[in-house]
């Protein structure tokens, strides 16, 4: 493999540029990225970075000493319009075609938007743009703002508004934010979070529609209630951003359909981050996106499937001065325990706590709030008996 | 010169955290060494004496970036720049942290 392209300059695919590097590839590599901007890591676009902590600098992944060590040709603000499986060629937006022997789809996903979404004042938060416009509307002064979806892009950008002194409301269609992530259990923690902070939450309850003439004033709920808003973020999730792949051979089913290495149909094209569907489920995850490059990386060198994920689930969320971490696979009835520490009825306090999920007599996740070092031995623990169930059954 | 604690309240395997400013982690490994860096981790905020201790090296809590504690270098991704170190000395059974005056140095 001489040659090798990959599409999308985000964390997991400057991690599969690394690993490439890392792993020998010698050969031209190029870096097709749709936004202007270099690599740069986005959880703290809702936090740090809206409430002014953090600034652009702070976000870079790359410094100049790794871009001349990628030694790669970076394509940035362009967007790939398609995969020309046959020809082995990635079409650009620019007209350009990149011929190329391998490639790596690290396209990301991209943030839902709601209908009435072109009015002033109405934001989504997903790219480096999208936090500079949200902000420039933050500091100019008291706002109402309104957050739609109560999901960790939600919660942690209510947090930051209310930090910021605005008067915050989160509308969530289902009866607890972060429901299938956490459970009801935790879910209910997060909105004692929420509700602690002044943040007015309503659950079990939809948007109908968004309002204004040229700028934002009102969002209308399917209870019949109207919101003022000065500002409105619409969290409410995201899609793997796979439409430039449509017409290619390759199978799309929420996300690049990838075998447990990475791998798709093709051996010479792997999928790694929010856009790939590897084994059968997608994450979002920013652990998953720095992982899953080794692995692609190792297989698409190979030209076969080597190397197979098999890392746990992770993931963290800073809300209203708690961090939240969870790890392992959660499932609708799972029974929660606390093990350390305790949490009352309006979340826990400044010590924190350590929770269990388990099903059939075993831990299957693990969920820390401001206990960080319980919950990486609790982490560890889990990761090494899920290894040791996996060792059997791979024999 | 900042006095931690008695040898003896840190066990072999531990850390704690010294509120200086910026605050410094302690470690004393396995074999009983002592060492000391900055605690905050230089990827993303995130307290490195909360972190996984094994042999020299600490994992950060919260991206697993690690920290190698003789030199402060970072071993792996995310982090890519080093933490300082400080001099680590016990003087009539109390731990003391010498503060490396210098911001942005490695050793």
């Amino acid at each position: 493999m001489s040659s090798v392209t990959i599409v999308g300059a985000s964390l997991s695919g400057l991690y599969a540029a690394r690993e490439l590097r890392a792993q020998g590839f010698d050969g031209r590599l190029v870096i097709v990225g749709e936004e202007p901007h270099r690599p740069y890591d986005r959880p703290p676009l809702s936090k740090d970075f809206l409430t002014g902590r953090a600034g652009e600098e702070q976000l870079a992944l790359t410094d100049a000493e790794d871009v001349a060590g990628l030694d790669a040709e970076w394509l940035l603000g362009v967007r790939a319009r398609g995969l020309d499986t046959r020809g082995r060629a990635v079409l650009l937006d620019n007209g350009r075609t990149v011929v190329t022997d391998g490639v790596v789809i690290a396209t990301g996903a991209t943030a839902r938007r709601l209908p009435g979404e072109s009015l002033a004042g109405v934001h989504t938060l997903r790219t480096l743009d999208d936090a500079r416009a949200l902000r420039a509307d933050l500091v100019r002064g008291a706002r109402r703002v309104v957050v739609i979806g109560g999901g960790f892009i939600g919660a942690e950008t209510a947090s930051s508004c209310a930090g910021l002194g605005h008067a915050v409301t989160v509308v969530e269609a289902a009866p607890l934010p972060l429901l299938p992530q956490l459970g009801p259990e935790m879910a209910a923690v997060c909105a004692a979070l929420h509700r602690r902070r002044g943040v007015e939450l309503i659950t079990g309850t939809g948007v109908t529609g968004l309002h204004g003439t040229a700028t934002v004033t009102r969002v209308s709920l399917t209870d019949g209630r109207t919101l003022p808003a000065d500002t409105v973020i619409v969290g409410i999730g995201a899609s793997p951003a796979t439409s430039w792949l449509a017409g290619s051979t390759l199978a799309l089913q929420d996300g690049v359909l990838c075998d447990d290495g990475c791998v798709t149909a093709l051996p010479q094209v792997v999928a790694v981050g929010d856009v790939a569907r590897v084994g059968g489920s997608r994450a979002e995850h920013w652990t998953s996106a720095t992982e899953q490059p080794r692995v692609a990386v190792t297989n698409l060198l190979a030209g076969r499937t080597l190397a197979t994920v098999r890392s746990m689930p992770y993931f963290w969320s800073d809300q209203y001065g708690s961090r939240i971490q969870f790890a392992g696979r959660h499932r609708e009835g799972d029974a929660v325990q606390l093990t350390e520490g305790e949490c009352g009825a309006d979340g826990p306090d400044e010590a924190g706590f350590l929770a269990r999920y388990e099903r059939e007599g075993r831990t299957v996740a693990v969920l820390g709030v401001d206990r960080p070092r319980a919950f990486m031995r609790a982490r560890r623990a889990l990761q090494r008996e899920e290894g040791e169930r996996a060792v059997p059954a791979a024999l | 010169m900042i006095p931690v604690c008695r040898l003896e309240d840190l066990p072999e395997g531990e850390s704690v955290r010294v509120e200086a400013t910026p605050p410094i982690a302690v470690f004393r490994t396995e074999d009983g060494a002592l060492y000391a860096i900055d605690d905050t981790c230089t990827h993303q905020d995130a307290s490195l004496s909360e972190g996984w201790l094994e042999g020299c090296l600490v994992e950060c809590p919260l991206h697993a970036a690690s920290f190698d504690l003789r030199t402060g270098e970072p071993t792996c991704l995310p982090a890519r720049r080093p933490v300082r170190t400080h001099r680590v000395t016990v003087e009539d059974g109390v731990v003391h942290v010498h503060v490396d005056a210098e911001e942005g140095t490695a050793a």
